[in-house]
């Protein structure tokens, strides 16, 4: 593999995080990668496909295949969207075997951005510095579909300054799931308090994960329930020296 | 979603004392599972996950050999077996022979199966005595009530509760002391024991090499109810065959572990045929009703018959923060948690409670535990695209599924997708100073204010990441 890298932002970086973007594209920088941003570049597909419509999803997943077909790495900033092109695009096009072929061949390229730097870069000291105490939030499709426990940890450990301390349950989903934090209000946001109540029992004033959408409904929980914790995704921690 | 699935959540989020039991009594049982699973308490659990899905999976997919040399075994020991399409045929079978027999009482022990049937109810209709004699089923039909947990039907009563119903329906003192609660039961259903002419009980396995019914429990309950009457009547799903008796190693050590973390139930009981000569104990007549009641529909379905395999340990409803949130009765039907959202639609119909498939934020926790490695997550997202595809054929619905086509429209159309953003972006500007906690009323609809009615929203950020990514 050659040191190019392909960011895949994903949609709610693109439109409401963007920084997590920089910082994941100066992180890379750092280790020595050279960035490229395929501008055709939308979303994956998933909030289609998890909402049952999955001819609307296919149809984004195309577009997708469409837009990375050249990239020989790709690195995204989510577990859940990296997990949808590894666990679910294959499912998508079971009917059409030359699609298939290119979703399996796809499927290796992509990496979610924590896995990347331990395994791919081989490092986990990327020279960050944060004088913080941090909690950190294992997001359910990176950790259950992706089995990524070890490698954020393992970053977050070298970060000079930082104090990890973790949560009971650092596993509970905190109750985002795409539409259903919209369809099951109610229970979503309970769940969501559930979920700050761990995170505030550790004393921690930031929590980490590797999906802006759980820090979007945790920073949304914790900010309606007038908490200063802040949320930051893995990126933003180890970009700060 | 149905407006009474909706309310019925909405309750069960309000009541704290609910929130409080729900939450403790499934937080022991996923905890008492972890230990009993943990790799120093038990190396192989993974691999025994892997041989109990293979069995489960061979078994199913070769369920109409299985169930007739079931039936040839059972019929070799003189008992005899049932086939019952659904819930009126087995009624009308129990019935019928308690008719014949001159059957009047009846003892049951615990089976979700004649749950899934409303046995209890339509034995009663007709003038027959049905009494649950496990102890936590006993007090939810003392309190006319469904299970609200596969394992654990009383779960959400507390021992208060559980003195109130007593003094109401047995007009005993008021105890509150669980052993004496249990010594109340006890005296009552001893009797009903004795009494009995039948006795009705589920199947945890049904064992298709020998014809033999399998049992767990901890009560003594079962034993006494399938041994002291004259007549037996085991009631079981055609899934819940095995095909040997050697494939229990796999199912007992992780049904007890995976349901209440004990490493096996204190009774195990194998049944096959009524008393021959020469023996004490059983009963001179013994029945097995295989029920199907939707489950050969799933038969053909390569991806969503898997969920066949249940064993019913109830491990998924425990791990599931959605379960531990809403409880066993908000539930359309007698199954809960992930197993109860993944096989209601497939037996029932999709339209029972077509919002069921989608109260799930698809965290996995569910897979993670289950014993027999179903994959709860994937049937649940072919169950939504099942709803979708029936909205579309009744032309309901169509509002959202207009909203995904342009949702794909603008996905595969980037410059369009960085316009919408813009445009989006320039009705919420950012207020600088962190989360907006309103939003101008014009925007206040729909998904918005389902999001605003719970929590924050972020602010928009200046440019978009594209943008910045130019600029840089």
């Amino acid at each position: 593999m050659g040191n190019r890298v392909s960011l895949f932002v994903t949609c709610i970086v693109d439109q409401l995080f963007p920084k997590v973007g920089m910082d994941m594209a100066e992180v890379l920088e750092r280790l020595g990668y050279e960035i490229d941003f395929p501008e055709r570049q939308t979303c994956c597909g998933q909030p289609a496909f998890n909402s049952g419509y999955r001819d609307e999803a296919r149809t984004v997943a195309r577009h997708f295949l469409d837009t990375f077909e050249a990239c020989e790495c790709i690195v995204a900033p989510s577990g859940s969207c990296t997990s949808m092109v590894t666990h679910h695009f294959a499912e998508l096009f079971q009917k059409e075997p030359e699609t298939l072929a290119r979703v399996h061949s796809l499927e290796k390229r992509i990496w979610e951005f924590s896995t990347f730097l331990t395994e791919v870069a081989g490092v986990e000291d990327v020279g960050a510095r944060l004088e913080d105490v941090v909690t950190f939030h294992d997001s359910c499709h990176g950790l259950r579909e992706l089995g990524i426990k070890d490698a954020p940890r393992r970053l977050l450990a070298r970060v000079r300054g930082l104090e990890l301390r973790e949560m009971q349950p650092a596993e509970e989903c905190c109750g985002f799931g795409g539409t259903f934090a919209v369809k099951f209000a109610e229970l979503s946001g309970a769940m969501a308090r559930t979920k700050i109540d761990a995170i505030l029992n550790t004393g921690a004033t930031t929590v980490v994960a590797l999906d802006l959408s759980c820090l979007m409904q945790i920073q949304g929980a914790l900010s309606r329930a007038g908490s200063q914790v802040r949320t930051m995704h893995l990126a933003e921690v180890l970009a700060s020296r | 979603m149905s407006v009474e699935f909706d309310r019925k959540i909405h309750n069960t989020l309000a009541d704290a004392n609910l929130q409080l039991a729900i939450y403790t009594a499934t937080a022991r049982l996923k905890d008492k599972r972890a230990e009993t699973v943990a790799p120093d308490a038990l190396p192989d659990y993974q691999e025994l996950r892997t041989q109990a899905n293979a069995v489960k999976k061979h078994t199913i997919e070769n369920l109409d050999y299985y169930l007739e040399e079931f039936e040839r075994n059972v019929e070799a020991h003189g008992g005899k077996v049932v086939y019952a399409k659904d819930g009126t045929e087995v009624a009308d079978f129990v019935l019928g022979l308690a008719k014949d027999r001159g059957a009047r009482l009846i003892v049951k022990s615990k089976s979700m199966t004649t749950e899934e049937v409303d046995l209890n109810e339509r034995l009663e209709h007709h003038g027959l005595e049905s009494v649950e004699t496990d102890l936590g089923e006993y007090i939810i039909q003392l309190a006319h009530e469904r299970p609200y947990h596969i394992v654990a039907p009383a779960l959400h009563l507390t021992r208060y509760d559980v003195a109130d119903l007593f003094t109401k329906r047995l007009n005993v003192p008021r105890e509150t002391v669980i052993e004496k609660q249990t010594a109340i039961a006890r005296k009552v259903l001893r009797q009903k024991f004795l009494a009995a002419d039948i006795g009705i009980s589920g199947a945890n396995f049904l064992v298709a090499g020998s014809g033999a019914v399998v049992l767990v429990e901890n009560e003594g309950n079962i034993r006494l109810t399938t041994s002291a009457p004259k007549i037996h009547i085991a009631i079981a799903g055609i899934e819940k065959m095995i095909p040997r008796a050697q494939d229990l190693a796999v199912f007992l050590k992780l049904l007890g572990r995976s349901g209440t973390g004990q490493l096996l139930t204190v009774y195990t009981s194998f049944l096959s045929g009524p008393r021959r000569g020469g023996e004490i104990d059983g009963p001179d007549e013994f029945y097995v009703v295989l029920l199907d009641n939707g489950r050969t529909r799933l038969l053909p379905d390569r991806g969503k018959r898997q969920s066949l395999y249940c064993i019913r340990c109830g491990a998924c409803l425990n791990a599931c923060p959605v379960y531990r949130k809403i409880g066993g009765h908000s539930f359309p039907w007698v199954y809960s948690g992930p197993i109860g959202a993944i096989i209601t639609p497939q037996f029932m119909g999709v339209s029972h409670e077509p919002g069921l498939p989608f109260a799930s934020s698809l965290c996995g926790a569910c897979a993670e535990v289950c014993p027999v490695k179903i994959d709860i997550p994937k049937v649940l997202l072919e169950l939504r695209s099942d709803v979708k595809k029936a909205e579309v054929r009744e032309k309901r619905n169509r509002l959202e599924k207009l909203a995904f086509r342009a949702f794909a429209w603008l996905m595969t159309h980037p410059r369009l997708y960085e316009m919408a953003g813009k445009l989006a972006a320039s009705a919420a500007p950012p207020d600088g100073s962190g989360w907006i906690k309103s939003v101008p009323a014009p925007m206040n609809i729909g998904p918005l204010r389902a999001w605003l009615s719970q929590r924050d929203l972020p602010p928009a950020p200046a440019r978009s990441f594209r943008e910045m990514w130019r600029r840089r």
